[in-house]
């Protein structure tokens, strides 16, 4: 367990440094994507329109922000991470498209991300879910929000962090997946329990 | 004041006090779970866990981005006048606190898409309610979210199966779940009634802190039996291994039909909040599970 500091943009070189169950903590710029951002990107991708900012190297941070407008300005008040399953859909022609080097979210990916993230040289990062203050108080600014008319929650707010973190590498960018390793153990032990409970058949 | 009025402005603070600091329970259950976390990763989670209530608290910001689908549940006395403006009174608070505590809009139209921006829309704010004899309102929110949610399972069981059939359904559902729910989770358990009756039961037993058990002690048995069967699991806090996954199981029931087995599994997230408040038939307010303001 190595504890790494990156600024952004990453470069493809320093993300194959990381191995599973180091610690990351990432400063520059993030992006919050969810499921319609997501969505939104590589549709633009798919008819050749740019994207409002360039992700090369960034961190794209699986988040619906709660954010306050105060005297002109958005400050995030509270950015947890969302459960990153629901964006496997799209994650692997989202790195590949957009070589961004890290994405951040909770509950890990599965097999097509992970496939993705060895390809082409990105993390997965998990950001401990609820956790919403811990991660608001590691961004600085908000720089701007594009799609605002997918509403407060799925639209792409672009923010300034600093030391945004702990994020536990939990698949690297050499086909390492802690979560599928814990799914793995957790399936071992589900005969133990079967039989605790008297449900061995 | 008039009821009304002092019913908007109590549900405004329920909201703002759930949503910020965590039941004390909760939190003991938390301090005690990463004193005894054996795993390394697990061990960092439940301190960025521990540190982010503390945040919350000092900064009085949602413990969780998340703040849920707003689900009230109001035990109203008989003898209570204008009840047919609660609804209206709960409305306007939830308006009031999305914009200034702040809570994030979370009511999304199913077919457009469209974010109300307000937490408000077709039956939402939820009432789920209770009319009791007397002249007092006891109200309680239960801001619930959304990765927590959709785990939630219901299934009409076998009879025969009796309780072995529950068991296996709980535990199967926690290993489904696995990561996704924000472990460690509590478990509300719903048992019998018919398929809408479970889950209703399921989602109310979160209600039940996690220091006072069940008043059944034969339940209590089991509560206690599946929740060491389904720490065995090791999913652990937030899915990256370790040997803390649900922190507490509530089991309620209600009689089931001879040929039906419904039973539902609601599962809660760690930072599992909600606050009560009680409301006399003189206008005091009385607040249960938080100090006041």
């Amino acid at each position: 367990m190595t504890i790494y500091r990156f600024k952004t943009p990453i470069s493809e070189a320093e993300i194959r440094k990381l191995k599973v169950n180091d610690v990351l903590y990432v400063s520059g710029t993030m992006v919050t994507a969810r499921d319609q951002a997501h969505k939104r990107a590589l549709e633009y991708f798919r008819q050749g329109k740019p994207l409002p900012i360039k992700l090369e190297g960034l961190a794209v941070f699986h988040c619906g922000p709660i954010v306050k407008k105060k005297e002109g300005r958005w400050t995030i008040v509270a950015a947890g991470p969302t459960t990153s399953t629901r964006m496997d859909i799209f994650e692997d022609e989202f790195i590949k498209n957009f070589q961004v080097r890290v994405i951040i979210g909770k509950g890990g990916m599965g097999k097509r991300t992970t496939e993705a993230t060895a390809k082409y040289g990105a993390v997965y990062g998990a950001f401990t879910g609820g956790a919403a203050i811990l991660a608001a108080k590691a961004i600085n600014n908000v720089k701007k929000v594009e799609w605002f008319d997918l509403g407060m929650p799925e639209a792409m707010w672009i923010l300034e962090v600093e030391e945004f973190g702990p994020l536990v590498v939990a698949i690297d960018s050499h086909g390492n997946n802690l979560f599928m390793e814990v799914e793995k153990k957790v399936e071992q032990n589900k005969q133990k329990i079967y039989q605790k409970l008297g449900l061995s058949s | 004041m008039e009821t009304v009025k002092i019913v908007e402005k109590v549900a405004f603070n329920l909201l703002k006090q759930a949503v910020i600091y965590l039941p004390k329970d909760v939190k003991q259950a938390l301090q005690k779970a990463h004193a005894e976390e054996t795993s390394k990763t697990g061990k960092t989670q439940l301190r960025a866990i521990l540190d982010n209530v503390e945040f919350a608290e000092k900064y009085q910001a949602p413990i969780c981005q998340d703040t849920g689908t707003i689900i009230f549940y109001i035990k109203a006395g008989a003898m209570v006048k204008d009840l047919d403006k609660i609804e209206g009174a709960l409305t306007k608070a939830t308006r009031r606190a999305t914009e200034e505590v702040p809570i994030r809009p979370n009511a999304v139209n199913p077919f457009t898409q469209k974010n109300s921006g307000d937490n408000t829309g077709r039956m939402i704010p939820y009432i789920n309610w209770e009319i009791v004899s007397g002249d007092e309102i006891q109200m309680t929110v239960l801001p619930k979210g959304g990765g927590s949610e959709n785990v939630c399972v219901m299934g009409m069981l076998v009879p025969g199966e009796g309780t072995r059939g529950v068991k296996k359904f709980i535990v199967d559902a926690v290993l489904k779940a696995g990561s996704k729910p924000c472990p460690p989770n509590i478990l509300g358990i719903g048992i019998g009634g018919g398929s809408d009756i479970a889950m209703k039961t399921a989602k109310k037993a979160l209600l039940r802190p996690l220091n006072i058990p069940n008043p059944d002690t034969e339940i209590a048995k089991l509560e206690k039996e599946i929740l060491e069967a389904v720490n065995m699991t090791g999913i652990g806090p937030m899915g990256l291994g370790g040997k803390t996954t649900v922190l507490g199981i509530n089991i309620d029931y209600a009689h089931r039909h001879p040929a039906s087995y419904p039973a539902a599994v609601a599962f809660n997230c760690w930072a599992a909040r909600r606050a009560t408040a009680r409301i006399s038939s003189d206008g005091t307010v009385e607040y249960l599970t938080h100090k006041v303001e």
